[in-house]
């Protein structure tokens, strides 16, 4: 099955708020979009549209946590992270409120509206800010999963998710540990691909030709460090695999790490070469800044 | 309303003022005083704050929008008896009373500010909070003249008013002055009065030195159902210190030791 992160994230969202009465719902016009609409439809006294404005939306978010609401508030990652970013710092993030910021349409898979609509550095500008928790969510199953551990997490988490539909890795009987790395697929111990998102399907797709290991690394932040290393440690090569520029995102958090030991495995990083996207269809656009399986295998194979 | 004890606290935290920012050599005295009386009204008469609530945030709450003017509500905090930390530390390594206010550091500090604009969407969601609670408490948010330069401001009575948040109400410090001088020769963000109108706030306008005139404003503020209340408050900045009044050069200066005997002096008793 495929199916859109963000479609996941409404379906849990209905749930969660019908569920636990501390959970209000924030929107900037796009509850359409970003699927928060489906929230609104159980429980509409406790969504709230803010209208085109995002900033607002955040201090609103502040507000009702100060206040000991649990906050989602949605948007597209471009204007949740890049317009709100210094309200999210201040309101948010400096004095650790309970705020949950969902941000739908991440990454070029945006497709056709462009490079205005693609954010390829909100993981990067999130995971500079104290006290924010990043995750990264591959598949439905995932997504569902995490969105409730984020409601029970006491302080802000930032959640990317996607437009479009991507194939099912896990499945509902999964448990999933959002502490550690995953490892989906163990290889020759030659190449480890670490992926997030949608490019954990990429990897997948590439490492049976490879016999690569496969870790999908949803948690950003916190690390699961020693995971990384361990992995590391156990591979002649490594890969970085992000639908995100490679400043700031996976392949920075990984060398990161990987910078504080002595482990000499070479890390490459796979993702947006510090440059913005373009308008196309999502497939075309992930083809043309390559972000596929094909360019997987063209890069490790050299 | 007993109005010479009002003007007492507000005398002692003008005083508190003066001596925090002069004590740190650091700090913002100019509005800090000029909202000294807007506070104490506050904190004395106007919201269900006390000892015992003060670690709650089932009470009225309080958003200092302009955070810079934190020795003001630290001084009134110390004042009311909400405060266990000492003002000696104001602006010191390891204080709770940060430059800019904390909330997670001070029970009385119900949000964290120092970036303008952002109180009154803070103060937006915490109306919505109440009216989800039912449980009947109120909000208020202080916002300078020249922090109504900043869009969000706008963005937030936008909701405030959308959203009929008759529990909410925002006070504009008008003072005129801001950093690099007179408001209308910077950006020109006044008439504000006319604008919270258009945005549909129930609007009125008080001396902010005046308590009789506060009280008026803020009874109206809680009389008034299904939209939000916007109070201009004209106030002048440095006030009951004779040099700093209407002097934009105190916006984020400290007195120096001879500065600080004459302030000193001209709030030795209430005028």
């Amino acid at each position: 099955m495929a199916q859109e992160t963000r479609n996941a994230y409404g379906e849990k969202l209905a749930e969660l708020i019908q569920k636990d009465e501390k959970i209000v719902v924030l929107d900037a016009d796009l509850t359409k979009s970003t699927k928060t609409i489906e929230a609104k439809k159980v429980c509409p006294e406790r969504h709230f549209n803010a209208g085109i404005a995002e900033c607002n939306m955040m201090g609103m978010a502040a507000g009702l946590a100060a206040s000991g609401k649990t906050v989602f508030a949605s948007s597209f990652a471009i204007f949740a992270t890049g317009r709100a970013f210094e309200i999210i710092r201040n309101s948010i993030c400096y004095p650790h409120l309970n705020v949950k910021v969902c941000a739908t349409h991440a990454g070029l898979s945006v497709g056709e509206d462009g490079a205005s609509h693609q954010s390829v550095e909100d993981v990067a500008i999130m995971r500079a800010l104290p006290n924010m928790k990043v995750f990264v969510p591959c598949d439905q199953y995932e997504t569902k999963a995490l969105i409730e551990y984020v409601s029970k997490i006491d302080g802000p988490c930032y959640v990317r998710l996607g437009r479009g539909k991507v194939e099912d890795v896990y499945n509902e009987n999964t448990v999933f540990d959002f502490s550690k790395v995953d490892v989906l697929r163990k290889g020759n111990g030659d190449v480890v691909l670490f992926a997030m998102g949608l490019m954990v399907q990429e990897a997948l797709k590439a490492a049976e030709e490879l016999d690569a290991t496969v870790v999908n690394v949803s948690s950003l932040k916190p690390l699961d460090e020693e995971g990384i290393l361990e992995l590391l440690k156990g591979h002649k090569r490594a890969y970085a695999l992000e639908e995100h520029n490679i400043i700031g995102g996976l392949f920075s958090a990984i060398a990161e790490v990987k910078a504080k030991s002595d482990i000499v495995t070479p890390l490459v990083p796979i993702g947006v070469n510090d440059t913005f996207g373009e308008s196309g269809k999502a497939k075309d656009v992930l083809k043309k800044y390559g972000l596929t399986a094909e360019h997987i295998l063209e890069v490790v194979k050299g | 309303m007993d109005i010479n004890n009002l003007k007492n606290h507000a005398l002692n935290i003008r005083r508190n003022i003066v001596q925090m920012v002069y004590d740190a050599q650091s700090g913002h005295p100019g509005g800090s005083l000029g909202c000294a009386d807007i506070l104490t009204y506050l904190y004395f008469e106007e919201m269900n704050v006390n000892k015992d609530n003060v670690a709650s945030v089932n009470r009225d709450r309080f958003v200092l929008s302009k955070g810079h003017c934190s020795p003001a509500l630290y001084a009134v905090l110390h004042e009311a008896g909400l405060l266990d930390e000492d003002l000696k530390t104001f602006r010191q390594i390891n204080s709770k009373l940060q430059g800019h206010p904390n909330m997670n550091y001070v029970d009385g500090v119900d949000m964290s500010t120092g970036s303008l604009g952002q109180g009154i969407s803070c103060g937006v969601g915490m109306a919505i909070a109440n009216k989800l609670d039912k449980n009947g408490n109120r909000v208020y948010v202080l916002c300078g003249d020249g922090e109504s330069e900043e869009g969000l401001v706008w963005e937030a009575l936008m909701a405030a008013c959308h959203y009929k948040l008759d529990d909410l109400c925002v006070i504009f410090d008008v003072n005129h002055l801001q950093i690099d001088g007179d408001v209308q020769d910077v950006i020109g963000p006044l008439p504000l009065l006319d604008k919270a109108k258009a945005f549909g706030a129930n609007v009125t306008e008080c001396d902010g030195h005046d308590f009789e005139s506060i009280k008026k404003a803020f009874d109206l503020a809680r009389n008034t159902k299904d939209v939000p209340t916007v109070i201009i408050a004209n106030t002048v900045k440095g006030k009951g210190v004779s040099y700093m009044e209407n002097n934009y050069a105190w916006h984020g200066a400290a007195p120096k030791e001879e500065e600080y005997k004459i302030a000193m002096e001209d709030l030795k008793e209430v005028r």
